[in-house]
């Protein structure tokens, strides 16, 4: 693995000038994951939602690399495509059967929890040469800050909206991560922006592992959880801290907690800077957070067994 | 010289056939009844090496169409082939695909839309994608689907198109059907297809480039919109060319109406697909009785051939339009609508007639195609036409 000083010679494959927010977890998850792959071209392919929107308006471009977006929820299958026309036209003999190419495709966490889980399942089972990013920011950012699946439970969202019958998202948010890794694909990683190194390292093994890769990238969105700009990285680090976001891999069908998390922070402590997470504060609501916490803690000591015996 | 074979096959086989002779690079479909025996038997040909496209095993329809348009994009020569439902599901892509100028050839057994749910022969499903963009071509047999399905590479490649093509053919009824069909060797197949060269490739990693880019309010969308307008347009004449090179090479007619009986009729049916030769046939018997009968077989659907359906009907004492598809709350079926607009500029008006049959696979029998032109000779006569819509066959009671 590269070290810091030899990542910042590498080319950054997305221009600055894009048009995301400020503070943006998307744009550093991509830049992250795209040091990962080294000097081969790369082909990427992206979901409709704000990294797309935010990247290509015609006839501008981020992208110094090949980029195609087709719809919503076929960034892995419209990728699997591309990956295939590869081996396809290296038959042919159209394609130097020597020539490397690594083939990424984003998505936020609608595009991939929700709308894009069939395309995606689908990819990852048929086993193309490929590697598939969710930036999960924990919501339809783009269309306004909607619930989806990767919500987390007690999270205001504008289709989950706090009042007195209800306070924020009901449901636990789906365990994505752990559903790619159940497709028995060689590598499956969670990671967040807040760990560079991590994050980097997780995305070279992905890009090197033959077949497909599947990496779920904490992404926080100052837009829609309510926080300051300056502070992206920061509750990114608290979320994994707190163990409400676990940094972990399996390789192979291995399980390993990749950042180790001495004394877990409690939870609170991420939710509190996030004005999503206001109203859980207000008085009445203890319940709630002790519900929330003990989730959290369910979900840590299932993953912590899960490493030990496998 | 091209060297011709004589089969014995399925409309389904021989599309699969001429699919491999165009040597496609990527193939990504998924199964769907009628449509399933082209893709098992191109899965056949992968298995046997007889062809060195990469054949992605989709887990929808909705993913078949995305992968054949990232593997477009990315360079590959595609082809795909689904139904009914399945076109349906990738409505969205249809137009994602033409919008995207990906020449990517798709065969579609036709085949009714639910509900209910239903698996035989009619034209909704097609007509549902009519304004996704895409060149597409009816077959009256196998032997149509197999000459339709070479051709539809040319025109969907070249550089005045470069929009996707669909060879359609009727579910069952020539997707199942054995038929007489004359294929040609590989060597010509493939010389006539010619070799795709890609303007704009990802795979072309040294000069990368944007596919599918965000267009939005003040954007260029509505030029977008303009050049695809102009693509089709291309289209008219690339297929007469097109067509004509293939008719030279492979000794059978092509054109975008195909007529019988026209130079004389006074009467006639405008129809799609498999149903032509039974109108054919019921057109040749009333002949024998002194009817002036004709018939109009509409091959390419898209773009729509307004200018030469005119010509043909020209002067007629009335016309029948036979839809194998509805358009709930309009006057007619679409052929209907299409076909009388296309005569509205006409000196003279021809009285033209709306009949909606077979849906679903209903049986069209030749008593039924008889009654058509029984009302067309009366109509001629100077009996007024029928009132409304009618349901060609259908139960009474219903």
């Amino acid at each position: 693995m590269a070290n810091l000083k030899e990542l910042t010679h590498r080319e950054d494959r997305l221009a600055g000038g894009h048009r995301l927010c400020a503070g943006c977890g998307a744009s550093i998850a991509v830049r992250q994951v795209l040091l990962g792959a080294g000097e081969d071209p790369v082909v990427v392919g992206c979901a409709t939602g704000c990294l797309e929107v935010s990247t290509t308006i015609y006839p501008y471009s981020s992208w110094k690399t090949p980029f195609i977006h087709n719809a919503f929820e076929n960034s892995a299958a419209t990728i699997s495509g591309v990956e295939a026309a590869f081996n396809g036209l290296k038959r042919a003999g159209k394609i130097d059967p020597d020539k490397k190419v690594r083939f990424v495709a984003f998505g936020g966490d609608g595009g991939t929890y929700d709308i894009g889980l069939q395309a995606l399942s689908g990819a990852m089972e048929r086993g193309h040469d490929m590697v598939y990013v969710c930036y999960d920011n924990g919501a339809y950012m783009n269309t306004g800050i909607q619930r989806s699946s990767a919500t987390p439970k007690g999270a205001w969202a504008t289709t989950a909206e706090v009042g007195v019958a209800q306070q924020g998202k009901r449901q636990v948010r789906k365990d994505l991560t752990a559903i790619i890794a159940a497709h028995g694909v060689p590598y499956a990683a969670q990671a967040s922006v807040s760990h560079w190194k991590d994050l980097t390292t997780k995305a070279e093994k992905a890009f090197n592992t033959p077949g497909p890769a599947f990496i779920n990238v904490f992404a926080p969105c100052p837009r829609g959880w309510r926080t300051p700009s300056s502070q992206t990285v920061e509750i990114a680090k608290l979320a994994v801290q707190t163990g409400f976001w676990p940094v972990y891999e399996v390789e192979n069908g291995v399980w390993r907690q990749t950042v180790k998390v001495v004394n877990r922070k409690p939870l609170e402590e991420f939710l509190k800077p996030q004005g999503r997470f206001k109203h859980l504060f207000a008085p009445g609501n203890e319940a709630l957070l002790a519900e929330m916490q003990a989730d959290v803690d369910l979900a840590w000591d299932r993953l912590v067994a899960r490493c030990a015996t496998e | 010289m091209p060297t011709h074979k004589t089969l014995a096959a399925t409309g389904n086989a021989v599309v699969a056939e001429a699919m491999r002779q165009c040597k496609p690079d990527v193939m990504a479909a998924y199964p769907i009844t009628p449509q399933t025996t082209i893709v098992e038997e191109f899965a056949a040909f992968v298995a046997k090496g007889k062809t060195h496209c990469e054949y992605v095993t989709v887990e929808s329809e909705h993913s078949a169409m995305s992968a054949c348009i990232g593997a477009a994009a990315a360079g590959a020569r595609v082809m795909t082939a689904t139904s009914s439902q399945g076109l349906a599901l990738m409505w969205e892509e249809l137009h994602i695909a033409s919008g995207m100028r990906l020449p990517i050839v798709m065969a579609n057994a036709n085949r009714a839309l639910s509900a209910p749910i239903n698996i035989h022969c009619d034209h909704s499903d097609i007509m549902g994608a009519r304004d996704t963009g895409w060149v597409t071509y009816f077959a009256e047999t196998a032997q149509e689907a197999y000459d339709n399905t070479i051709m539809a590479v040319r025109v969907a490649e070249h550089p005045d198109v470069m929009l996707p093509a669909m060879s359609t053919l009727d579910g069952f009824i020539t997707t199942h059907s054995i038929d007489r069909v004359s294929v040609m060797d590989d060597e010509t197949v493939a010389a006539f297809a010619g070799e795709y060269v890609p303007k704009s490739a990802l795979l072309d990693t040294d000069a990368p480039v944007l596919h599918g880019a965000f267009a939005g309010l003040g954007g260029p969308f509505f030029e977008f919109k303009k050049q695809q307008r102009v693509a089709m347009e291309n289209a008219r004449q690339v297929i007469k060319d097109v067509g004509a090179e293939y008719s030279a090479l492979s000794g059978r007619p092509f054109d975008v109406v195909e007529t019988w009986g026209m130079e004389d009729a006074e009467i006639a049916i405008v129809v799609l697909g498999s149903t032509a030769g039974n109108v054919r046939h019921v057109a040749r018997d009333l002949r024998a009785k002194g009817l002036k009968a004709g018939v109009v077989k509409v091959r390419v659907w898209r773009p729509f051939p307004y200018a030469e359906l005119a010509a043909v009907l020209k002067g007629l004492k009335a016309v029948a339009v036979l839809d194998r598809a509805e358009s709930f709350g309009a006057e007619g079926g679409p052929l209907f609508l299409e076909t009388r607009g296309a005569l509205y500029d006409l000196e003279t008006r021809v009285p033209v007639v709306g009949y909606i049959y077979g849906l679903g696979g209903a049986d069209v029998k030749l008593e039924l195609i008889e009654r058509v032109y029984q009302d067309l000779s009366d109509i001629a006569a100077g009996s007024a036409a029928p009132a409304g819509l009618v349901y060609l066959g259908a139960r009474e009671e219903a």
